[in-house]
């Protein structure tokens, strides 16, 4: 754990700001999810959220099918022939009469054993190394005091950049007025104080919300317990800082691979070329300041 | 819930919520908590952390299965044996709580000689009249007591009197225990439990045939998982360890459904698990105030309070009411002062001594007067008008058709709800005007469609499925016409009162002399829900509001509206309002909100210490007898008389609450003991035994007797409500597959609350049905392609979803195929579909009169269902097919 | 504003003098973004409330502004739901403030094919009268010689969002006007 804490870089300190509060973000942990889409109303309630109804997927019970510019948190549901991950409940089990199941010709309860249902909220990273914000020539990607990755939708002018910079591939234009959206980590909520709407609507606490670095913490002895459980494919995603996006603001207890769940097994920062960042973020600078002057042009006193 | 009532006392969960954190095991069967009570749920997540067992047992692989430690799939429709397996193997491995079952069950109790069993008599109890299609009980009853029960021997009463078809079932007999069992003397014992005739003895001949082969065969469950369950169960049970039974509609929307709960509960009771931290039975109800429903019911057969509704029979004076309705001995003793303050509360000032307090003007019962009794009585022309006040039956109710048909028929209709519900708008959109059976312009039934108010706009209670009131204060004012139900039903009473004001016809005589003067506030005059809930609690003759059912009173100087609702209002003070933080409080928080009894939150917890009063084990302290004090005391408030000392024994002229002993934790029951056997209140039997449901592709394998005997059918014989050979009958093969309906987390029930929210519909936009992909194969359905679903009844469409979570099962040696169908959708709203309920019949379980609506026989095929008139040919076609008559599946 | 606070609130002013040098953070917050402020923490009143869903009984406040609702979430006071809520107590706010509420009486005649607009007095006073007539029709002093004092002419089916109050009043009032199919969601 020192190693993770010593390691972490501090984005909103490196965003300019000073004294300001701890680093915060999410750790879901899917493997307490129950899939009652709880945080993805929560979400569309407090940020009023364009409805976006479409017909059956057939994507199990998920009919939202992934992260968009209306949809900031998304519940995927993976139906799978792996045994579930069950606690041994410490009592002894009688014989089990073998011959009897063979007589059957075959044995119901060892296909139903096998089947287990995984459910994951999937949320914007809040990478510690954001792409979206290093490309978003106009500042209204900004990284706000709470070090979450945030986009300001007065700036926003529609350029698009974000959308392809992204390595989860969660930011997106809304078809009607083409401006980028996605998770603000409830960035009012946080400035009174307040959690975030998906993570205090939570159930059962699968969504946590928290100081990063405790949550790093919890969920570190979260994967320690369960796999001393046996429940040996939990693991952690986006918790590392030395991944390639400099690990994730909102990071997730799963219990498959990534891949499994939709998620890029090894995500990479799309400006890591140090140069090219450079380049870019000169260009933004600049773009910022014709932006600057042109919204106060035209803005005046606003 | 007549089950629980008559098994333990008081028909609501003897638990609550948050108290399944303390649970060593949890099985949750005949619900799917984690979808249909997510956030109830988090308490089995914290009891899973601390390392508990958590299984599910439901036909379907849910949200709920998703957490669990097991699931264990099953047919639907074969629960109880299921449970009177894990019965049958407590018993005859020994698994039980010997000291709780001895001294807190009736285990020990002797039953007359004339008792005969299923064992005995292939199928059916002792008392079987064929020809009335129901049971006479007196040989159900213990020996050497004269029974002078309430329930049993006004029910015989009225058995004994009855001609034609009414007949004491049909008058809901057992749901009038919800809050109380019957009465019995002083009953012989055996305490060895080895007396052939003692009800343990009896239990065990009983269960002997709920084998674990019987499992595997009925149930589809191999025996190696059913081994797994029994082990969780019993080496979860005892002195230091507790299990709970959580349960839904799943158990009781059948035809036998008030059996299944009682299989759980003399499973339970056995454990030792009643009235115990983290033991109970949890009924998980699925609106925000269905046990407050009951508590204060609109239900036809019941009073404020569980006091049944006079029957024209055997009750002509409030004495015979009284003598009929008392027991000897426990709480339902004092029924005079409870009924009587009610009438006080009812009638005020008019209520006098001399006229029996007005118990003549209460209207009286001649058999059923459920809402499917209604339907008919709507389609036969004699009930000419309906109020449905945020109720959507022509979704919500199964063979929602003829519900349809029974509105087709009315004068006059009024709608109040938050949306333009099926229900109002069956008359121009309705499935009946596509295929041509209702024509608009011909249809003579008048509409009033009444918006109603939202319970952020209205003050009000209510009761949540622990039985504890929260009170939900007004935020805003209703928008436009809205207003609250209080707010139509009392200006409606006001309204008609003041039309009748110069009536002197008798008949108009109980309305004029109602007592109805409530305070209103406002510019729109909404009534003080504050007053009438002040009125619920109950006041003495200064008007100083009662504190608790003690001090009701026989002479009209007390009124209180419903008996156990008396303490809500103590001091003047709305105690539902109460708002002290849980984070401030024990787990059990008794001082958030109010729970009847007298703000218990465990049930019967008495029987969470020993004999001597003290706890089993401190693991599994709650409350015990501080003998310094000569009180009991503990976490949870005493479901005792507070000073009633262990070592109390009644003399044997003792009477009411006095007469039951310090070991008798049941204290609502004749005898204070949880009944294993149910000697009266129960309308089908004095033990569970598996019947197949309604409509089955499969004969009883336990019993020659394949369905309840006494299940209500007979009486809803209509063309547009058939029913399906079951089992070896011919024709049975052309519905092949078992369907069973239920909700899903994203929706509400019927629909009328979530299918006109875009955030909710976006995340389940279509009806839809979960196949296997066995079954998808056997009929060609495709993954998100269309199918038709067929009963006797209708054809309706679905989109297809096809999982593994629909587990095969093997039963009776052949695979047998199951089908999900959530039922909320209808033809309005944002999302739209056709209603699951559609397939069902009106055949109901003859306790609680609810339908069967878990467990259906049906066919599917690939593709969409007829439009317009061939819609109800090819359900006609099914039928012909099927060799169906209006005689099909009405066999006793 | 004067020009100190023009050039101040430029952003280039700002990239330099608050060491946001690649102009990622306080240097371009925005105006909007700087006046954010959560509806929860402007509300004039907070409600106290119960979810009308389910019967889990999760605790829920209303936030009011302006005589309306403008958000709903759960209560962390409550000891049962400890402040969650599932999707649907989630989407409480779109229940009572959505677009699918109507909130104007509608009158559908006999044979009518349209509805119609009524307003909620005569509606009320139509509706008084035909329960005094159907009452009437419907009465029964006595079925087959044996006193039953009621009424078949009308019946009731309430759902179980119903308050207590409001049950109570509607046992009482149909109970004095002699109607018996009184009924309710619990027994579905």
């Amino acid at each position: 754990m020192a190693r993770l804490t010593e390691k972490t870089v501090d984005p909103a300190s490196e965003a300019g700001y000073v004294d300001h509060p701890r680093r915060m973000g999410f750790f879901t942990d899917t493997s307490v999810c129950i899939g009652c889409k709880a945080c993805e109303v929560a979400c569309k309630e407090w940020n009023a959220i364009p409805e976006d109804s479409g017909p059956l997927t057939g994507m199990s019970y998920d009919n939202t099918a992934g992260l968009g510019a209306n949809t900031w948190r998304h519940v995927a549901f993976i139906e799978q022939r792996k045994p579930m991950a069950y606690q041994e409940p410490g009592v002894d089990h009688r014989d089990i009469d073998g011959l009897a199941l063979a007589e059957q010709g075959f044995s119901v309860s060892e296909a139903a054993e096998e089947f287990r249902w995984l459910m994951a909220s999937d949320v914007c990273k809040h990478c510690t190394h954001a792409a979206c914000l290093d490309v978003c020539p106009t500042g209204s990607l900004f990284r706000t005091e709470f070090g979450t990755v945030v986009v300001q939708e007065d700036i926003c002018n529609g350029c698009g950049y974000c959308v392809p910079a992204c390595p989860y591939g969660v930011i997106d234009r809304r078809a009607d007025d083409g401006r980028a959206w996605k998770c603000t980590l409830c960035y009012d909520r946080l400035g009174v104080g307040q959690e975030p709407a998906c993570a205090k609507a939570c159930p059962t606490e699968s969504i946590q919300f928290g100081p990063l670095d405790e949550l790093r913490e919890r969920a570190a002895r979260r994967v320690e317990q369960l796999r001393a459980d046996g429940v040996t494919d939990a693991r952690l995603y986006g918790a590392d800082p030395d991944d390639g996006v400099g690990g994730d603001g909102a990071f997730f207890l799963l219990l498959d691979e990534p891949e499994v769940y939709g998620l890029p097994p090894d995500p990479v920062v799309t400006t890591r070329d140090l140069s090219a960042m450079w380049r870019r973020a000169g260009a933004a600078a600049l773009l910022a300041v014709a932006g600057a002057v042109a919204a106060f042009a035209l803005g005046g006193s606003r | 819930m007549p089950s629980l009532g008559t098994s333990f006392g008081r028909g609501g969960a003897t638990t609550f919520q948050q108290d399944l954190q303390n649970s060593d095991c949890i099985v949750i069967e005949g619900s799917n908590m984690a979808e249909c009570h997510p956030v109830g749920f988090q308490w089995v997540m914290e009891a899973k952390a601390k390392g508990a067992t958590v299984i599910h047992v439901d036909p379907r692989f849910t949200r709920t299965s998703a957490l669990a430690d097991l699931h264990v799939p099953l047919r639907a429709g074969s629960d109880i044996v299921f449970l009177g397996g894990i019965i049958n193997h407590v018993l005859s491995e020994e698994k039980y709580f010997r000291d709780y079952v001895l001294h807190y069950t009736n285990a020990a109790t002797i039953l007359t000689e004339e008792y005969r069993d299923t064992e005995d008599l292939d199928g059916v109890f002792s008392g079987l009249d064929t020809e009335e299609r129901a049971y006479d009980f007196h040989t159900w009853q213990y020996d050497g007591t004269e029974m002078r029960a309430a329930s049993g021997e006004r029910d015989q009463q009225y058995a004994d009197q009855t001609r034609g078809g009414e007949t004491v079932r049909q008058s809901a007999r057992g749901e009038a225990h919800g809050s109380g069992g019957a009465e019995v003397g002083n009953p012989v014992r055996d305490e060895t439990l080895t007396h052939e005739r003692c009800v343990f003895q009896v239990l065990k001949r009983h269960f002997a045939r709920y084998t674990a082969e019987m499992v595997e065969q009925i149930c589809g469950i191999p025996r190696d998982t059913f081994a797994r369950v029994c082990d969780a169960l019993t080496a979860n049970s005892g002195r230091d360890r507790t299990s709970a039974f959580v349960y839904s509609v799943g158990w009781t929307q059948h035809t036998v459904g008030a059996q299944y709960i009682r299989t759980a509960s003399i499973l339970q009771a056995l454990l030792g698990n009643i009235g115990r931290p983290g033991g109970g039975i949890l009924a998980l109800r699925g609106h925000a105030s269905i046990q407050g429903s009951t508590d204060i019911p609109t239900l036809f057969n019941l009073l404020p309070g569980y006091i049944p509704m006079p029957h024209a029979r055997s009750n002509t004076d409030l004495d015979s009411f009284v003598a009929a309705e008392s027991t000897h001995k426990g709480y339902w003793a004092n029924t005079r002062s409870y009924l009587v303050s009610l009438l006080k509360a009812y009638w005020g000032e008019a209520a006098t001594e001399e006229n029996d307090f007005c118990f003549d003007y209460l209207p009286r019962l001649t058999g059923s007067h459920s809402t499917y009794e209604t339907v008919l009585t709507q389609i036969a022309g004699d009930c000419e008008g309906y109020f449905l006040m945020g109720e959507n039956p022509a979704v919500g109710s199964a063979n929602a058709k003829l519900q349809r048909l029974g509105m087709a028929n009315l004068k006059w209709l009024v709608v109040r709800d938050l949306s333009l519900i099926e229900s109002a708008t069956w008359w121009r959109d309705g499935p009946e005007t596509e295929t041509g059976e209702i024509r608009t312009e011909d249809n003579a039934t008048e509409v009033f469609f009444l918006p109603a108010a939202a319970h952020t706009e209205k003050d009000g209670s209510f009761t949540n499925t622990q039985r504890m009131l929260q009170w939900h204060h007004q935020a805003v004012e209703p928008p436009g016409d809205a207003r609250s139900d209080l707010w139509f039903t009392f200006h409606l009473g006001r309204r008609i009162r003041q039309k009748l004001a110069d009536s002197t016809n008798d008949l108009d005589r109980p309305i004029l002399d109602l007592a109805w003067a409530y305070p209103t506030k406002g510019e729109i005059d909404e009534p003080d829900a504050d007053a009438v809930l002040a009125e619920i609690n109950g006041w003495d003759a200064n008007g100083i509001p009662l504190s608790s059912y003690e001090q009701l009173k026989t002479d009209g100087s007390t009124a209180c509206g419903c008996w156990i609702y008396c303490g809500v209002y103590a001091g003047g003070v709305n105690q539902a309002a109460r708002r002290k933080p849980g984070g401030e409080q024990n787990w059990v928080a008794g001082e958030w909100g109010w729970a009847w009894p007298a703000n218990r939150r465990i049930l019967y917890n008495r029987a969470s210490a020993d004999l001597d009063g003290k706890p089993w084990s401190e693991r599994k302290a709650l409350v015990w007898w501080d003998a310094e004090q000569g009180r009991w005391t503990g976490h949870d408030v005493a479901d005792f008389v507070a000073d009633k000392s262990p070592h109390y024994r009644p003399d044997d002229d003792a009477r009411g609450p006095r007469a039951l002993s310090g070991i008798d934790p049941f204290i609502m029951q004749g005898d204070g003991k949880a009944w294993l056997f149910v000697p009266a209140g129960l309308t089908d039997g004095p033990l569970p035994a598996h019947y197949e449901p309604q409509d089955s592709p499969f004969r009883n394998l336990l019993y020659r007797q394949q369905r309840n005997p006494v299940r209500e059918v007979t009486q809803f014989v209509h063309p547009d409500n058939r029913l399906q050979p079951s089992g070896d009958e011919p024709g049975s093969k052309v519905f092949p597959y078992v369907a069973t309906t239920y909700r899903l987390t994203e929706h509400h029930t019927a629909g009328g609350m979530s299918r006109w929210l875009p955030y909710l519909v976006e995340l389940q936009p279509e009806f839809f049905c979960e196949v296997s992909p066995e079954l998808a194969a056997e009929r060609g359905l495709k993954h998100i392609g269309w199918a038709t679903i067929v009963s006797a009844r209708a054809a309706i469409e679905a989109r297809v979803l096809v999982t593994e979570r629909m587990t095969p099962l093997i039963v009776q040696g052949r695979r047998l195929l199951q089908i999900g169908l959530p039922y909320h959708w209808g033809p309005n709203g944002y999302s739209v579909g056709d209603a699951a309920n559609e397939l069902a019949s009106v055949s109901l379980d003859p306790n609680s009169h609810i339908q069967e609506v878990k467990a259906l026989a049906c066919d599917i095929r690939p593709g969409r269902r007829p439009r317009g008139p061939d819609r109800v040919a090819l359900v006609r076609d099914y039928q012909r097919r099927a060799g169906i008559t209006e005689r099909t599946g009405t066999e006793m | 504003m004067g020009v100190r606070q023009w050039i101040e609130g430029w952003p280039v002013y700002r990239q330099f003098a608050h060491g946001d040098l690649l102009g990622r953070g306080a240097a371009v917050k925005s105006g909007a973004s700087d006046r954010l402020t959560a509806r929860t923490a402007t509300a004039d009143k907070v409600v106290k409330s119960v979810c009308p869903y389910c019967a889990v009984g999760c605790g829920q406040n209303v936030y009011v502004r302006d005589g309306a609702v403008v958000q709903v979430e759960g209560d962390p006071d409550s000891p049962v739901s400890r402040g969650r809520l599932c999707p649907k107590g989630s989407a409480t706010k779109q229940l009572v403030a959505g677009s699918g509420r109507v909130t104007q009486v509608l009158y559908r005649r006999p044979h009518g094919t349209e509805w119609e607009r009524l307003d909620l007095d005569t509606a009320m006073d139509m509706i008084a009268d035909r329960v005094i007539d159907s009452r009437r029709r419907g009465w029964q002093w006595d079925v087959d010689g044996v006193r039953t004092r009621r009424t078949m002419g009308f019946a009731s089916l309430g759902g179980a969002t119903l308050d207590n109050e409001e049950n109570y009043l509607i046992k009482k009032l149909f109970t004095a006007l002699g109607a018996i199919q009184i009924e309710n969601q619990a027994r579905i």
